[in-house]
């Protein structure tokens, strides 16, 4: 009933310096819609980020040569390696394991040359990283072992090289100048922020390793994929593959001679990183919001000055220090409330527009603003309201009636 | 039970004005009877500002004693003594002092706002403001009001809470002469009706004239009754 009526009544004040009051509020109104924009924004970028890396598949370990620190003879990864890993009796939590061989080249048809990136796979590869095959076949075991001049394209580099995605089986392309015959188009994948998983082409791990990419020794590769049976093996699986390599490397007394990572590792390293970045947003936010702040108790305690009459009145007439006290809060707390309710209406207009833009330019970013955000700004806007509105307050209602009477 | 309203026994008030010491009231004793008229006259600087003060509970004395309705008010605390002047003080003011964005039941209502009181307020204010003729605007703001209407609205508020006492400070000063004696005969129709006691501060000699008693102060202290 009481605060009811201090609201009515801060209301009713406020509207008698509507301009005033008004650029007050733009104040907040700024400050939240900054905070509320930028942590959505933020958080939207986190969000891509992640799903783009749980794209690359499921329960994934990856595998690569040379460790942290100095081993004497670091031996390369082999094929041998991921035969050994695959041998369900050594490492019963892991599912399948694709060797991989990676690099750029240069892909040609008729007059269009694209550089893109040309993976060696082995058939298991589909399986561990969700690759999924528009038309056309995947790379099979007779490949393999035939060495085949066979290639999948990516729906963005057959748009480049063809102007099409379908009608493609049959076709020959060139890369690095020898002829590869095209057996299947990749299904899209969708764009990603970090590196575009449709612009690429597949071919047999066999004949990348004589043909395209070749390395130091025959069956040398980049990377393993090791996929876990489940989420719940993922450190049981990477605990057999380390005994494995370990032993197969002769390193089980000194230090790794390969580094493997989880997929939770790059989650939590994106997550940090993108984390950082909306704190930072959000801060450099925070900061504007508490310039409005400053322009509450300013705007207050112009108002209090104005005032000083009317204050010495109600204290004349029994107002105590309380009642001036909450007269001025309220007023202060209505201000950012406002404030408070307009930003976070502009700032999910922003972060909403934000998202249409980074669509239109192919990045996908959704701002994500979930309600705990919209409290968080509301209590904050609030609060920064009361903060600054409790000097001028206090103020306020420390005037001595006489003096405040008497003041012109 | 004495019939005193006011009993003020040697009151002093100090200010101090940088190095200077201000003695405004020098030892001012003075008796008010329940349902007296009584002026308050002195030239300016003589301490009748101050003594209003006291009066009102808008402040302390340095020392002496003052008893308002027989309770000990001289050395309350703040939040104490704006509920005395709550219940016991009406004041009317020489430039009205209405809140101008409000209109004239809302000031009236203030002071019950004050007391906390929650239920028939705006009845209360509504027949406070029919006490002094102004029935029929009650929902006028003040600029829509002239001075005499605005300062009737004043009395209104300062009787609203059913007060010991009414202090007004220059009531006519800000009016032409006309809407003056309305004022003053208002307020004098109320202490004959309702015999509240009447506490008027002054330099009109006509208006004290008018009074049952004239206190005349000067240097602080009373100088003739």
């Amino acid at each position: 009933m009481k605060l009811w009526q201090a609201f009515i009544e801060a209301l009713e004040s406020l509207a008698t310096n509507k301009m005033r009051s008004a650029l007050t509020i733009l104040g907040i109104v700024i400050g939240v819609a900054a905070v509320i924009a930028m942590i959505s924004i933020g958080r939207g970028a986190e969000n891509t980020i992640t799903g783009s890396i749980e794209g690359i598949g499921t329960n994934l370990l990856f595998v690569f040569s040379g460790g942290s620190e100095d081993v004497r003879n670091p031996e390369p990864l082999t094929l041998g390696d991921a035969e050994a890993i695959a041998d369900p009796f050594l490492a019963p939590s892991v599912g399948g394991v694709a060797p991989v061989l990676q690099g750029s080249a240069k892909v040609s048809y008729g007059g269009e040359t694209s550089v893109t990136q040309v993976t060696g796979v082995t058939p298991d590869y589909a399986i561990v990283r969700n690759d999924e095959v528009a038309e056309g076949e995947y790379i099979n075991e007779s490949h393999i072992l035939g060495q085949a001049s066979v290639a999948l394209l990516g729906p963005d580099i057959a748009e480049d090289l063809f102007g099409r995605t379908a009608g493609l089986i049959g076709e020959t392309v060139r890369v690095e100048g020898q002829p590869f015959r095209i057996i299947g188009v990749l299904e899209s994948k969708g764009g990603s922020s970090f590196s575009n998983e449709d612009d690429r082409i597949v071919v047999p791990l066999t004949t990348a390793q004589t043909r395209l990419l070749r390395r130091s020794s025959r069956d040398r590769v980049d990377m393993l994929l090791v996929q876990a049976v489940s989420a719940d093996a993922v450190p049981q699986a990477s605990e057999e593959v380390s005994q494995i390599l370990r032993t197969r490397h002769r390193t089980e007394i000194g230090a790794d001679d390969f580094t493997l990572l989880s997929q939770q590792d790059f989650l939590d390293t994106a997550a940090t990183i993108t984390g950082v970045l909306t704190i930072f947003l959000g801060g450099i936010a925070a900061i504007s919001l508490l310039v409005g702040g400053i322009g509450i108790m300013n705007i207050m305690l112009v108002s209090v000055t104005e005032r000083t009459r009317e204050i010495g009145l109600r204290k004349a007439l029994g107002a105590r220090k309380s009642d001036i006290l909450i007269q001025f809060l309220t007023e202060s707390a209505v201000l950012s409330l406002v404030g408070g309710i307009i930003g976070i209406i502009l700032g999910w207009l922003i972060a909403f527009g934000v998202g249409q833009i980074a669509e239109a330019s192919n990045t996908d970013i959704t701002p994500a603003i979930g309600i705990d955000i919209i409290l968080l700004a509301t209590i904050f806007s609030t609060a920064v309201g009361l903060f600054f509105g409790l000097y001028p307050a206090n103020r306020a209602a420390n005037l001595e009636p006489v003096e405040a009477l008497r003041y012109e | 039970m004495n019939d005193w309203v006011i009993e003020a026994k040697d009151l002093t008030k100090v200010y101090q004005m940088g190095d200077i010491e201000v003695h405004a009231l020098r030892g001012l004793s003075i008796k008010i009877r329940r349902g007296e008229v009584v002026a308050i006259m002195g030239p300016s600087g003589s301490g009748k500002s101050t003594l209003m003060n006291m009066i009102g509970c808008l402040d302390r004395p340095t020392s002496g004693e003052y008893l308002l309705e027989g309770e000990q008010v001289s050395n309350l605390k703040d939040d104490q003594l704006a509920e005395i002047r709550n219940r016991k003080v009406g004041f009317v003011f020489q430039t009205f002092n209405l809140l101008s964005r409000a209109t004239a039941l809302s000031n009236v209502e203030l002071p019950m706002r004050y007391s906390g009181m929650a239920r028939g307020r705006k009845e209360r204010a509504k027949s406070a403001l029919e006490l002094v003729g102004l029935g029929d605007r009650i929902h006028h703001r003040p600029n829509e009001l002239s001075g005499g209407q605005q300062q009737r609205v004043a009395i209104a508020r300062s009787l609203v809470n059913d007060p010991a006492i009414i202090l007004a400070d220059e009531p006519t000063g800000n009016l032409d002469s006309k809407s003056g004696v309305e004022i003053l005969q208002l307020l004098l129709k109320l202490n004959e009706e309702q015999g509240t006691t009447l506490v008027v501060v002054t330099h009109d000699p006509e208006i004290a004239q008018q009074t049952q008693r004239t206190i005349l102060i000067r240097d602080g202290v009373v100088v003739e009754e």
